[in-house]
Order: C-alpha cells, then sequence, then structure tokens
C-alpha cells in the first residue's frame, strides 16, 4: 500500500519532468524551423528590396531595409539594350524544352510503368547515369556539331542540351505517375470495347493531367534556369541567363539586381506550383 | 499493334535522344580532349595544366567542396528532421525549405552579390552597428578569402534543397515502428537519430551526397557572379577556354577533367555508402 503510493509520488515530477523536456523540444523545433526557413527567405527579400529601388538608392550607401518601391531599376532593365530579346529567347527555349522533354518523356515513363521488358534494366541505367554527368559540359562538343548542322545559336539547338538535362526528371516524374495509376483502370476500359489508345486517352491521360503539366513546368525551369550552356552555344539569340552572365563585367548593379529579380521572380512560382511533386522527381532515385 | 513490340517503341524516342545528345557528345569531348588536328596528343592536357592559374583552380574547386558540401549535408539532415517532426506548418516549411531548388545559380550568385557587395546590406548593418566606419570591399581582387567566404555561403544558400528533399523522401520511407520500439526502450532523440534514421537513411544518404558532390565540381555562376575572375574554378577556366582563348580542345580537356574528378568522387561514394541489398527498405 505505501509502496505504491511512494512511486505515485515519484511518478509525478518525473511525468511532469518528461512534459517540461517534450515542450522545451518542441519550442526548440519551432525555433530552429523559423531559423531556417528565415535564412532561406532572407537573402531573396533583400535582393527584392534591391529590384524595388531606384538606381540611386541601390549603389547608395548605407542602405535601407526596405524597398522604396521605385520602379527606375526596373524600367532600365527592361529598356536596356537587348534584354527583351534575352527574356523572349529565355521563354523560347524554355517552352520548347518543355515540349521536348515531356514529348520524349512521357512515352518512356509510361512504358517503364506498365510492361515488363528485356532491356528495361539497361534504360533505367542509362537515365540514371545522365545525372553523374555534369551535363552542361557536353555544350563544348555539341557546339561544332551545331555550327555543322545550322543549329548554332538558335532556340532549338540550346533547347535540345537543355532537355537532356530535363529528360530524365521528366522520365522519372511520369513513371511514378503512371504507376500510381491502378492498371485496373485501364483493364476495365479495354473490356467496355476501348482500344489500348482510347483506355489511354480517356481514363489515364485526365488522371495523371496534373503530374504532367508538374513536370513540364520543371523542366521550364531547369532551362529558364541554366547558365552554361546557354552561355557557350548562344551568341546573338542570347538567353536571360546568358545575357545577364556575359554583361556581369560591365553592367551597373543595379541592371544585375533587376535581372537577378527577373530570373528569381518565376522560378519561385514555378517551384510553388509543382511542390507536390518534389518528391516524385527526387526521391524516385533511392531505389 | 503487337504488344512485344508497345514498350519498345515508346522507349524509343527517349533512347535515341540520350544516344545524339548524351552519349554522342560525350565521346566526341574524349575524342577533342585526346586530339590536336586530327592527330592523337597529349598536348591539350599540358597546356590546360600547364597555365599558372590551374593549380589555384583545382585546389578551389576541391576545396570548396570539401567545404560545402560536409556543411550542407548536417543542414539537410536538420531540415529534413524538422520537417519529418512538425505537426503544424509542414508543408509550409517544407516549400521554403524547397524554395531554392528552383534559383538559378546565377540568381543565387546576384541574390548573395546583394549581400556581399561593398554598398550592400553587410557592410550597411556593419555600419549600423557601428563595428565599421567606411564600407569594407568583401570581393575586391585582394580580399580572396572573403570572397571564397561569400561564395560558401551563397553555395550552401543554393543547393542544400536538393539534398534536403532527398533525405525528407528517405526519411519517409523508415517505418515508424522503429522510433516507437526504440522510444519504448528509452532511446533519447538523439539516440534514436543516431542508431536508427542515419543507419537506415544509408541509400539516400548516397544519393544526396552523390549529386550533391557532382553539382559542386560544377559550380561556376555562383563564382562568376562573386568573384569574377578573382576566383578560378575548373568550370570558369574551362569556359574561359572555350571563349576567351578560342581553344576548343583545351576545353575539352579540361571538361574532361571535371567528368573524370566527378565519376571518380561518385564510385567512392557508391562504394563508401554501399547498401547491401538484404539491408534494404
Amino acid at each position: 500500500m505505501t509502496g505504491t503510493h511512494m512511486s505515485a509520488i515519484a511518478e509525478a515530477p518525473a511525468a511532469a519532468a518528461t512534459a517540461d523536456a517534450r515542450k522545451a523540444g518542441d519550442w526548440l523545433l519551432v525555433a530552429t524551423a523559423i531559423l531556417l526557413c528565415v535564412w532561406v527567405l532572407l537573402p531573396i527579400y533583400l535582393l527584392i528590396v534591391n529590384a524595388l529601388s531606384s538606381p540611386q538608392e541601390v549603389t547608395a550607401f548605407p542602405k535601407r531595409f526596405f524597398p522604396s518601391f521605385d520602379i527606375g531599376s526596373l524600367t532600365f532593365f527592361i529598356n536596356f539594350a537587348g534584354v527583351a530579346r534575352a527574356l523572349w529567347n529565355s521563354v523560347l527555349v524554355a517552352t520548347l524544352t518543355m515540349i521536348l522533354s515531356i514529348g520524349f518523356g512521357a512515352p518512356a515513363g509510361y512504358a517503364l510503368s506498365r510492361f515488363d521488358f528485356p532491356g528495361k534494366e539497361t534504360f533505367r541505367f542509362l537515365v540514371l547515369m545522365t545525372r553523374a554527368f555534369p551535363l552542361p559540359l557536353l555544350a563544348l562538343p555539341l557546339a561544332v556539331m551545331f555550327i555543322r548542322t545550322g543549329l548554332d545559336d538558335t532556340a532549338i539547338g540550346l533547347a535540345l542540351v537543355h532537355t537532356t538535362l530535363a529528360l530524365p526528371f521528366a522520365v522519372l516524374i511520369t513513371f511514378s505517375l503512371f504507376s500510381g495509376i491502378p492498371v485496373e483502370l485501364e483493364e476495365a476500359a479495354w473490356t467496355l470495347g476501348c482500344t489500348r489508345w482510347q483506355a489511354f486517352r480517356k481514363v489515364i491521360l485526365p488522371l495523371a493531367l496534373p503530374g504532367i503539366a508538374a513536370s513540364a513546368v520543371f523542366a521550364f525551369t531547369i532551362s529558364w534556369n541554366e547558365v552554361f550552356a546557354a552561355a557557350v552555344l548562344t551568341i546573338e539569340n542570347r538567353t536571360l541567363t546568358a545575357f545577364l552572365l556575359q554583361s556581369l563585367g560591365e553592367s551597373p548593379l543595379y541592371l544585375k539586381f533587376a535581372g537577378g529579380a527577373a530570373l528569381v521572380v518565376p522560378a519561385l512560382i514555378f517551384i510553388f506550383a509543382v511542390r507536390k511533386y518534389l518528391f516524385a522527381m527526387w526521391g524516385i532515385a533511392n531505389r | 499493334m503487337n504488344g512485344k513490340a508497345l514498350p519498345y517503341l515508346l522507349l524509343m524516342p527517349a533512347t535515341l535522344f540520350l544516344c545524339v545528345f548524351f552519349l554522342y557528345p560525350f565521346a566526341l569531348v574524349a575524342f577533342e580532349a585526346f586530339t590536336r588536328d586530327g592527330a592523337f596528343t597529349l598536348d591539350n592536357f599540358r597546356t590546360m595544366a600547364g597555365s599558372w592559374k590551374f593549380p589555384a583552380t583545382v585546389r578551389n574547386t576541391l576545396l570548396l567542396a570539401a567545404i560545402v558540401v560536409p556543411i550542407q549535408l548536417a543542414m539537410a539532415l536538420l531540415m529534413a528532421s524538422v520537417v519529418s517532426r512538425l505537426e503544424t506548418g509542414r508543408s509550409a516549411a517544407l516549400y521554403i525549405f524547397a524554395i531554392p531548388l528552383g534559383i538559378s545559380d546565377l540568381a543565387a550568385g546576384l541574390i548573395w552579390l546583394a549581400i556581399f557587395d561593398q554598398s550592400g546590406f553587410l557592410n550597411t548593418l556593419l555600419s549600423d552597428l557601428g563595428i565599421v566606419d567606411r564600407p569594407i570591399m568583401f570581393l575586391g581582387y585582394q580580399s580572396k578569402l572573403s570572397i571564397f567566404i561569400a561564395v560558401v555561403l551563397a553555395e550552401i544558400w543554393r543547393a542544400t534543397a536538393i539534398m534536403m528533399v532527398i533525405l525528407v523522401a528517405g526519411m519517409g520511407l523508415i517505418p515508424r515502428e522503429y522510433h516507437e520500439a526504440a522510444e519504448v526502450f528509452g532511446a533519447s532523440p538523439w539516440k534514436r537519430f543516431v542508431r536508427i534514421t542515419l543507419p537506415l537513411l544509408r541509400p539516400s544518404l548516397q544519393t544526396a551526397i552523390i549529386l550533391r558532390v557532382i553539382l559542386a565540381f560544377e559550380v561556376f555562376a555562383v563564382v562568376a557572379a562573386l568573384g569574377g575572375t578573382n576566383l578560378p574554378v575548373l568550370m570558369g577556366e574551362t569556359f574561359n577556354w572555350q571563349f576567351t582563348l578560342q581553344d576548343r580542345n583545351v576545353a575539352a580537356a579540361s571538361a574532361l577533367l571535371i567528368l573524370a574528378i566527378s565519376i571518380g568522387f561518385t564510385l567512392l561514394f557508391l562504394r563508401v555508402l554501399r547498401v547491401p541489398r538484404e539491408a534494404r527498405i
């Protein structure tokens, strides 16, 4: 009797201590999470502050930590010789990359998810191998090949190189996408008289479309952000990244920061749009 | 249609594409590196290694990778642990941590330029706090160390997200029961992390480290934005050989060196962090 009483008394502070420790742990967790968010967001905020300040404010010292919402830097950037064209080229190349990588990648992803056939592992290996190489370097030998074939300094030529970067992701994400759609749905459509193509178009495609759109957006982002191959392969038709890289030496600060913001803001929107699919793109490499 | 031929037909475009634009240029770059005017030679490598910048270039690239990758690994593990333990705001935290994944390395360099520039935010902060009277030139040609530190910070900021996403996916694969069992036996959170999470996370750790190390050898635009030519790195020198010096054979040799280093480290990590088949979950 006394024994149980004693242990009950001893347990109460112990339980309280565990609860305290847990509470402290929770606080620590939240504080760490907030700190890490600040680490990611603060530098972007500072770039945006610069982009939304007048050229005089950008080069002045000391600086203010809040934007004056002056669009002087941005208008200077947009009107700067070559910028509008570079923006257009970036969009064009990224759109072509998107079309090519989905056009080539989605059928492959479907085949990997639905069929077992000899050579499947070889193909998967080929796709995964592309990740183990610094792909932009391949732009160097391609530069010569493109001059011979007339693809040099064209949007399609650069888009082909960017597609080697984006294609593996397109294959892997569509693979995981189609794997997540039960085969039974397709089989049901076949028994109801659909051909293979009809079943795909009427049953599978509507289900897979959001994911395919996400991997298209991701392909667009890869191309939009790529610097090295873009700078190697374009001269007259420079993309925004190539333009900014090659004018780094001489361009004024406010041009750089406005350009940086022009690169970052669309990327933020793209990543937000595909956030649900990030794991399909990267996680699958675990197996 | 013949059911047997269909998968091959579907794979054909992607395979052909990868052969023409991945395997073929890969062979071509090796060919160009070892030839000059059609004859076999090692001169391209000699020219590359004979450049006065070459030792610094290799040292900077390797040193950057050696400093950046371990810090990123630790931060990515921290981020992934935080994300997997958060109950509210989990998806918001995940999105914010993943943001740099979508940001171009050039943009990342410009973002950190806004901070480290002479009239930038770091100098403003230091002078507001009364630590300095005049702005310091962090990125001048005389301040190699502070350029290096700026590049390290920008690289950590930019590319931790890739590792984080892979590790979060990997942590999701570890069955909850292991943690619950360890908790029942009184293991502290730290002990659970070291004894359960880390060993079971090995396949993801392997993928994350390999991907990240390869990207580390590709560092280019961040350095160009922050240091210009004051901090030469391999990728930047390759670009120089191709553009400024107009010698694509030496550029190819340089590219081949980067490829060789990347493949070497990939094989190393595949071996060191090997996961026996029966130990996989």
